[in-house]
């Protein structure tokens, strides 16, 4: 849903973000920013995602704390000239935080989504997913990109979960039913 | 008009700046003073004061023999860079004489004054002028005018009082290199009128064209042109009120006001700015600054406002502010664009929103990655700050490459295959499949900590439990690391 904020845990976080990053980047034909913690020692790696989002449309913003990556995050939201900000986060982020972030991203109409640790989510988030990758045994390819997205929370709707694997020809996911995995 | 040029020389620029930037006791006291110049292995005296010369001193003299002659010397190292500056200070200063001044080498300044004299009631007074404003500011120099620029040159140099007719000093003062000079000296051409009596094709062909050109511009046959400095533009208004100001509201309304102007500026000298301080004086003299560096170069003002809210908000007013003065501290040229229907507008807005995130975090922080031609892991991309580099160039993938690579973290294992079952942060991982092995071997030529251990062998492995890791083997000195890790 655009304009809200939204909250992502788990292993396969950076691929969930990744892979949104790039179906929105190309929709709307704009640029992402990522906002981290200069500390994170974590490199993406843009021969990784190229697949997923083209590494040209990343800005990556290097803020030296907390409170200046909520900051960054709230601006560019604002400014709306970009299609989603990804916020790394290694701390919780309070009520009052979750809700300025939602009210910047209704001014500017854009996505925002947090990269938290598990259990770390506020109550403010639009939603919030768990995604883990899944090993797969049928799968003897070398590139398995199969995940387990499931939806932890959801303000406007139901809990559900899918298996997903990231299509790289068509550049999008491809839903795998579960009847498959058997 | 006649030309008329004079000749500043400024025998001992270098000492005399020295001393000028002393305390002013020193500069008027007579002790023995020189700087010293760090020259083949030694230190050499490079300019020094009249009572170091009365004591014997010369320039080029060992610094250490100076010493010994002169137990009270005081030194300083010489800076050329400041010598020059200053030299340029003075130009500009010489400006109040006439508009035409060009420098002279590095210790003399030429001015043509035709024109002007009579501003100054005549040239003998503002000779005199110029002379005693010169001794005021305690600087050595050396000022004659005569109707070239040569003459006036060989007067300075090598004049010995008023009346001097060039045609009686030696034939050095025309300028040459020290070779040709003493060849005419081995000949017997001591002074300018033996040369000027010998036939022209003769000395032409005797020493080369130089001495008959420097002869001919020093009587006036030759013309020679003084380049006047060229002004250099200033970037910077000021505003003053009549009345101190507190409100936000209407120091952002004088900041627009001169944004205005400080942009018409910059679009007359086709420049953009690229960093812009603002400086809110308070009616207690204090200062306050805010800086803003700007993701691009830019000469928009309705664009350029909005950015200076943060910190104009950020402004303490104390009891009011009665001076905004806007700098544009640097500039980048900004050329005006072609628009067409096939090139691509620019997104004006991720610039903008790039100059405010670097404003709160630092412009370099805002990065982007550009591609690099390297097998190796990490050096197969750059990090560059956006605001300073272009996006291009193709990202080429031949092999599967994680989506986070970290500083590769040791594990338990032996052997070339990878572990069956490993420890991984705290977690007990079996493998379920693996790929590989891709040998990516260093890059010699570049010494690399990180890569002391030698080639690595790359396995891609599929853990049982989900996690789809990068690890590598270092066969030459046996080893397991992670390195990084798929989606």
């Amino acid at each position: 849903m655009p304009a809200r904020t939204h909250e992502v845990c788990g292993s396969s976080a950076h691929a969930f973000a990744l892979a949104l990053a790039g179906q929105v980047s190309r929709a709307k034909g704009s640029s992402v920013v990522w906002v981290r913690e200069a500390w994170n020692s974590v490199q993406l790696n843009p021969l990784g995602f190229e697949t997923y989002l083209d590494p040209h449309q990343l800005l990556v913003a290097q803020a030296p704390s907390h409170i200046d990556v909520l900051a960054s995050a709230e601006e560019a939201l604002r400014s709306g000239r970009v299609a989603l900000v990804v916020m790394e986060l290694s701390k919780s982020v309070g009520l009052t935080e979750g809700r300025r972030l939602q009210l910047a991203a209704q001014q500017g109409g854009s996505m925002g989504l947090c990269l938290l640790p598990e259990g770390m989510g506020s109550n403010a988030a639009q939603s919030r997913w768990h995604c883990a990758p899944l090993f797969d045994a049928t799968n003897t390819s070398e590139d398995s990109t199969l995940q387990r997205w499931k939806i932890i929370k959801n303000k406007s709707g139901t809990l559900r979960a899918w298996n997903v694997k990231w299509n790289a020809q068509a550049r999008r996911i491809n839903v795998v039913s579960e009847a498959a995995q058997r | 008009m006649r030309k008329r040029v004079v000749s500043m020389w400024f025998q001992r620029l270098p000492s005399d700046r020295a001393l000028r930037a002393c305390a002013q006791v020193t500069a008027n006291d007579n002790r023995p003073f020189v700087l010293t110049h760090h020259e083949k292995n030694t230190d050499r005296i490079y300019c020094l004061n009249r009572s170091a010369e009365a004591q014997g001193l010369h320039r080029g003299m060992g610094f250490s023999d100076a010493r010994a002659y002169c137990p009270e010397l005081q030194s300083q190292p010489a800076d050329t860079v400041a010598d020059a500056r200053f030299l340029q200070m003075l130009a500009r200063w010489s400006k109040r004489y006439c508009p035409w001044v060009g420098l002279d080498g590095a210790d003399g300044l030429v001015l043509n004054i035709a024109g002007s004299a009579h501003l100054f009631g005549g040239e003998a007074a503002m000779l005199d002028d110029m002379r005693h404003r010169l001794a005021r500011a305690g600087l050595n120099a050396r000022i004659a005018a005569a109707n070239t620029r040569g003459a006036a040159w060989a007067l300075t140099h090598y004049g010995r009082g008023a009346g001097d007719d060039i045609r009686t000093l030696p034939v050095t003062a025309l300028r040459l290199d020290a070779k040709t000079d003493i060849a005419l000296q081995r000949l017997g051409l001591r002074r300018i009128s033996d040369l000027v009596d010998l036939p022209r094709a003769t000395i032409a062909r005797r020493f080369g064209p130089d001495v008959v050109l420097r002869l001919d511009q020093a009587m006036g046959a030759q013309d020679e042109v003084i380049a006047p400095l060229g002004e250099v533009p200033h970037y910077g208004v000021r505003l003053t009120f009549p009345d101190p100001i507190g409100l936000t509201e209407d120091v952002m309304m004088g900041t627009k006001r001169l944004l205005a102007r400080l942009c018409e500026k910059l679009k007359e000298q086709d420049m953009g700015a690229r960093k812009l301080q603002l400086t809110l004086r308070r009616v207690d003299q204090s200062a306050q600054q805010v800086e803003l560096r700007l993701a691009a170069p830019m000469r928009d003002a309705a664009r350029v406002l909005p950015l200076f809210e943060r910190g104009v908000n950020a402004v303490d007013a104390g009891f009011g502010i009665d001076q905004l003065r806007l700098e544009a501290t640097q500039v980048e040229p900004l050329l005006p664009a072609q628009i067409t229907t096939t090139t691509a507008a620019r997104p004006d807005g991720l610039d903008d929103l790039v100059t405010r995130l670097g404003n709160r975090i630092g412009l370099e922080n805002i990065q982007r990655f550009l591609p690099a031609d390297s097998h190796i892991p990490e050096r197969s991309f750059q990090i560059a700050p956006a605001a300073y580099s272009e996006a291009q160039g193709t990202w080429a993938r031949h092999r599967p490459r994680p989506l986070k690579l970290f500083v590769p973290e040791p594990i338990a294992g032996v052997g070339s295959q990878p572990p069956v079952r490993f420890r991984w942060r705290r977690m007990t991982l079996t493998t379920g499949r693996s790929t590989g092995p891709e040998r990516i071997a260093p890059q010699w030529w570049l010494p690399d900590e990180a890569w002391r251990s030698g080639v690595r062998d790359y396995w891609k492995v599929d853990t049982c439990e989900g996690r789809r890791l990068w690890l590598f083997y270092t066969p030459q000195t046996p080893g397991w690391f992670v390195h990084g890790e798929f989606a």
